[in-house]
């Protein structure tokens, strides 16, 4: 076993589904070791919690900042005690997955496909589109009531994001914005 | 959650039903585990043989859309064989109180019943009071008015036998489910209940969850170590995303959106109808004006109501959820729209024709780590005609939770710090940022602008330090809130004042950054402060409390129920309660003290309320599913007479003619939701590659239908391919005489990524339950041939 980490990742890629199921629960205890004797002993954990269900399992993320190379189980968090269900095991992917979406991209009314566009661009025809569909459609009174609000605009999603970014998205989407449509995955 | 996932180790016996924890929350089998080997038992209570049924120390099927029945008969059951637990009953639990006699129940109707609008009357439900404004007990529990005799006559007709009939269970399996999990009323016992989206996915899913928690009022279950309601959540943080307001009925820490009746039309109007006369939440002004200073500082003055006028009121009686998002943006109201990382196209009810609705926004903005079936509804795969949709997309690439920093809630509220581990990848950003990066560019935008819809957005506090990338610790510490003036941090929500000089962000988080420098998120101390509870790993709300309604799980006069299961307990000497976790009750107030036996401090009774007030009554109701090929045999209501319809082209209903077998969805360990996050992953999309759906081998052979065969579903919305996985984890039910077979299948596919298949909702109704709206995924009716 003296392949490493990485060789290993891309075996699994390019093996069929069985191979790939051997190989997570393989015991490779041997080879996670030298693995990690080659590819972590320099790094420094970074501690997180899994993404996926609300356990909320700890998981050490060790990083050489150009890549993500190695996660485990964290063993001091008391829920999980470093054990791992299989996507908490796969969290490695998300950030080396070809399938994630790295840049902007702009899709034109009628248009069959995306173009790429730059943060700056997209950032201030969204605040224009927005600013447009507010003042169009803003209500201001509701039988002889103030009302301050917008009606045609919703938002959804959020269950995936952290309190600090829930909490500064229901800021800005009800109290600045008058959003009445906010609903994310705890409804559905 | 009631408790968290450590303390499952503490249980005597769990109920899980409605969930299926070995396969979606399948680390929390560790502490399960931990108490079947201290002796506790797991009963499983599913329409299908589940990992989580194999692991139980007992099985009970039941067809789906028929849980209250279930439950309804174990309380009923319990209380004709004196199973409860009296003292607690009598003590922390509405039981003694005295109903008005207004009212009544006859036939599946509760009195005040109004079927043109589907809603009650529900001030016909209240509790008598005397002279002095006292509530009127029975201690006795035997006056026909009290909540006792009026729960045991509503319930009484649902009897075993009637029970079985309904629910298709096997009447010796059903009986030992109630035997067993009834040991746990006795004094000293502990059982807890956990449940997912199979119990609150009805059209009657909120008085699904209502029953669990009339069962566990009566067994005296809550409050207690190894005890509790535990909603099991999906999502890593769709615990917090609720507690900090994204649903349209709540703003922070569950209080109400306004709305424009008359009485709301002032700020001071408002926060008389919203706030109750009795129960903690009479402190809620405080909560609701810090949470407004938080919003608009210096621009909430007393002079101005806090800013109230600027915020949006909802339309009464107006329902804005998930579902109505869609109707709504059918008829072409809805111009623009926001996803952050969702993805209804495969997630939501009707997802074909909520698909078709997307294509009538003018503008939508994806924020998501990758590319979705909903963020690319226009194209060609999608069976859509890109040259025809008018839709103006954005996709702004967010990055993943390690390429950022922040804290999320697990389901036991324990609110966790993630630390960012590495840049974002490419040019994708954290979530914070866009929405800062957005918030920004409205500000500039309105600047100058005298328009009325400008004055919220002037008005809006945003000073998160400089530049386009927020300072994280800044928003941390408005969450927390502190002195308006001093800018000190606030040490708990009790400090909270409705005078404008404290601001806080979510009065329930208020207390996790309690001064300079602690971040009790942060806090990785992980020696067990005593029972399990870790008090000095990260943080709970509310007040670090880790086990809610914790004075329960003392006696009336302080002693625990049990020496090997300490909550908490009142300390004489000290004057104080003391023990193994925070109290979740006014520290020094004593058992004999007025409101010292007030376990449910919260509610306006401080009592269990074993008596609720919900949209379709006070005691759940067993009615049929939406579509169902039976009917009602408790009522001649077939369906929640309390449940909305919608707009009629979402609202097809099929007949148990020509789709006569059950179908629900389920999830499976390797793929996550609606898929994005799982099925663009390497290894998990290896691991379950194609979408299935599980088949009885009676049904198979009724249908000729082989294992592996290509097979289509179809329901009156719509059909969808997968293969058929024919197992014996489903069997036929037998209902009222009659055989009927159900199937399950996950719903987790969709067209993108590397793992692809059929959505099964494409497949599911576009009906939700009266409370929550919740859709109703979990009973429908389809039929299954071979492709
Ligand atoms: S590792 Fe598995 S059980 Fe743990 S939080 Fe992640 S998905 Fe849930």
């Amino acid at each position: 076993m003296d392949f490493t980490r990485r060789q290993f990742l891309k075996l699994s890629g390019a093996t069929a589904a069985t191979l790939a199921v051997i190989e997570l629960g393989f015991d490779d205890k041997k080879a996670k070791a030298s693995a990690k004797d080659f590819k972590i002993s320099q790094l420094k954990p970074t501690p997180t919690i899994c993404p996926y269900c609300g356990v909320g399992c700890g998981i050490l993320v060790y990083s050489d900042g150009k890549d993500v190379v190695y996660t485990e189980g964290d063993p001091d968090n008391p829920i999980n005690e470093g054990t791992l269900c299989s996507k908490g095991t796969t969290v490695r992917q998300v950030y080396t997955s070809d399938k994630r979406v790295e840049t902007p991209l702009y899709r034109a009314p009628g248009s069959a496909k995306w173009e790429v566009v730059d943060w700056d661009w997209a950032m201030n025809r969204i605040s224009e589109k927005m600013k447009d569909t507010r003042d169009r459609t803003f209500i201001q009174k509701e039988n002889g009531i103030t009302v301050n609000k917008v009606e045609s605009i919703a938002c959804m999603g959020g269950a995936a994001l952290d309190n600090e970014e829930v909490y500064l998205l229901s800021k800005l989407m009800r109290a600045g914005l008058g959003l009445t449509y906010i609903e994310h995955q705890a409804r559905i | 959650m009631t408790n968290h996932w450590i303390d499952l180790q503490h249980t005597d016996c769990a109920l899980i039903m409605g969930g299926n924890p070995a396969e979606n929350h399948p680390i929390s089998f560790r502490w399960l585990t931990k108490a079947k080997e201290k002796g506790g038992k797991i009963i499983s209570v599913d329409p299908r043989f589940t990992r989580t049924s194999s692991q139980a120390d007992l099985y009970a099927p039941l067809r789906s859309g028929s849980d209250i029945a279930f439950v309804g008969g174990m309380i009923n059951y319990i209380l004709e064989n004196k199973l409860y637990h009296e003292e607690y009953v009598k003590n922390y639990t509405n039981a003694a109180l005295i109903v008005n006699d207004t009212y009544s129940f006859d036939d599946g109707i509760f009195g005040g019943y109004d079927e043109k609008t589907r809603s009650y009357d529900k001030t016909l439900w209240g509790f008598k009071k005397d002279e002095n404004d006292k509530y009127v007990r029975d201690n006795t529990l035997q006056d026909p008015n009290c909540v006792f005799q009026l729960m045991k006559k509503h319930f009484s007709r649902y009897d075993i036998d009637t029970v079985v009939e309904v629910t298709g269970t096997p009447k010796d399996a059903y009986v030992k489910v109630i035997e067993m999990f009834a040991e746990t009323g006795k004094p000293g016992k502990a059982g807890t209940i956990m449940y997912a989206m199979g119990t609150t996915q009805h059209t009657v899913g909120s008085q699904n969850v209502r029953a669990f928690g009339i069962l566990q009022l009566l067994l005296g279950n809550i409050g207690l170590q190894g005890g509790g309601i535990n909603a099991m959540r999906g999502e890593s943080n769709v615990q917090g995303s609720t507690d900090f307001g994204l649903l349209y009925n709540n703003v922070t820490g569950y209080m109400e959106t306004p709305t424009s009746t008359p009485e709301e039309a002032t700020y001071k109007g408002f926060l008389e109808k919203v706030t109750p006369k009795a129960g903690y939440w009479t402190n809620k002004p405080k909560f609701y004006t810090s949470m407004l200073k938080a919003y608009y500082g210096n621009s909430a003055t007393a002079t101005n109501e806090f800013g109230y006028q600027y915020m949006p009121k909802l339309t009464p009686k107006k329902d804005y959820s998930h579902m109505r998002v869609f109707d709504s943006m059918y008829k072409g109201e809805i111009e623009g729209l926001f996803m952050f990382g969702t993805n209804p196209v495969v997630g939501g009810p009707n997802a074909g024709k909520e698909k078709e609705a997307l294509s009538k926004l003018k503008w939508m903005v994806a924020i998501d780590l990758w590319e979705t079936e909903s963020s690319a509804f226009w194209q060609k795969e999608a069976g859509a005609n890109p040259a025809e949709i008018d839709t103006e997309v954005f996709f702004l690439p967010a990055c993943s939770s390690f390429e950022k920093e922040g804290s999320v809630s697990n389901s036991g509220r324990w609110m966790q710090y993630r630390w960012q581990a590495i840049a974002p990848k490419g040019k994708s950003k954290g979530d914070l940022e866009i929405i800062h990066m957005l918030a920004l560019r409205q500000k500039e935008l309105y600047k100058n602008s005298s328009h009325p819809a400008a004055a919220a957005v002037k008005a809006l506090d945003w000073n998160y330090g400089h530049g386009e990338h927020p300072d994280i610790d800044l928003v941390c510490r408005e969450i927390n809130g502190y002195d308006t003036k001093t800018k000190t941090q606030i040490a708990g929500f009790k400090d909270l004042l409705d005078d404008g000089s404290t601001c806080s962000g979510n009065w329930i988080y208020c207390g996790f950054y309690p001064e300079e420098g602690k971040n009790h998120s942060k806090r990785r101390d992980n020696k067990d402060t005593g029972m399990g509870n870790y008090l000095n790993w990260s943080f709970a709300w509310p007040a670090n409390r880790r086990i809610l309604g914790n004075r329960a799980s003392a006696t009336p006069d302080g002693k625990p129920w049990s020496k090997d299961r300490v909550g908490i307990q009142w300390d004489a000497a000290q004057n104080l309660w003391v023990g193994n976790d925070v109290p979740d009750f006014t520290k020094d107030r004593a058992p004999k003290d007025e409101g010292g036996l007030s376990a449910f401090f919260m509610l306006p009774t401080g009592l269990g309320g074993l008596f609720g007030v919900m949209n379709e009554g006070p005691f759940p109701e067993h009615y049929e599913p939406y579509e169902s090929p039976v009917t009602n045999a408790f009522s001649s209501v077939q369906l929640n007479p309390a449940t909305k319809f919608g707009v009629e082209e979402f609202m097809t209903q099929g007949s148990a003619k020509d789709y006569p077998i059950i179908a629900t969805t389920y999830r499976v360990s390797e793929h996550w939701q609606a898929g994005a996050m799982t099925r663009n992953l390497p290894w998990l999309s290896e691991l379950v590659a194609y979408m299935f759906v599980e088949i009885s081998e009676e049904l198979a052979k009724e249908k000729g239908i082989k294992n592996k065969d290509k097979v289509v579903i179809t329901s009156a919305r719509g059909n969808i391919e997968a293969y058929a996985m024919i197992t014996k984890r489903f069997k036929p039910f037998k209902i009222q005489g009659k055989v009927v077979h159900q199937v399950g299948m996950p719903w987790h596919f969709g067209y993108k990524g590397i793992a692809t298949g059929g959505s099964a909702n494409h497949l599911t109704p576009h009906i939700g339950d009266a409370n929550t709206n919740i859709p109703e995924y979990k009973a429908f009716l389809c039929d299954v041939r071979r492709a």
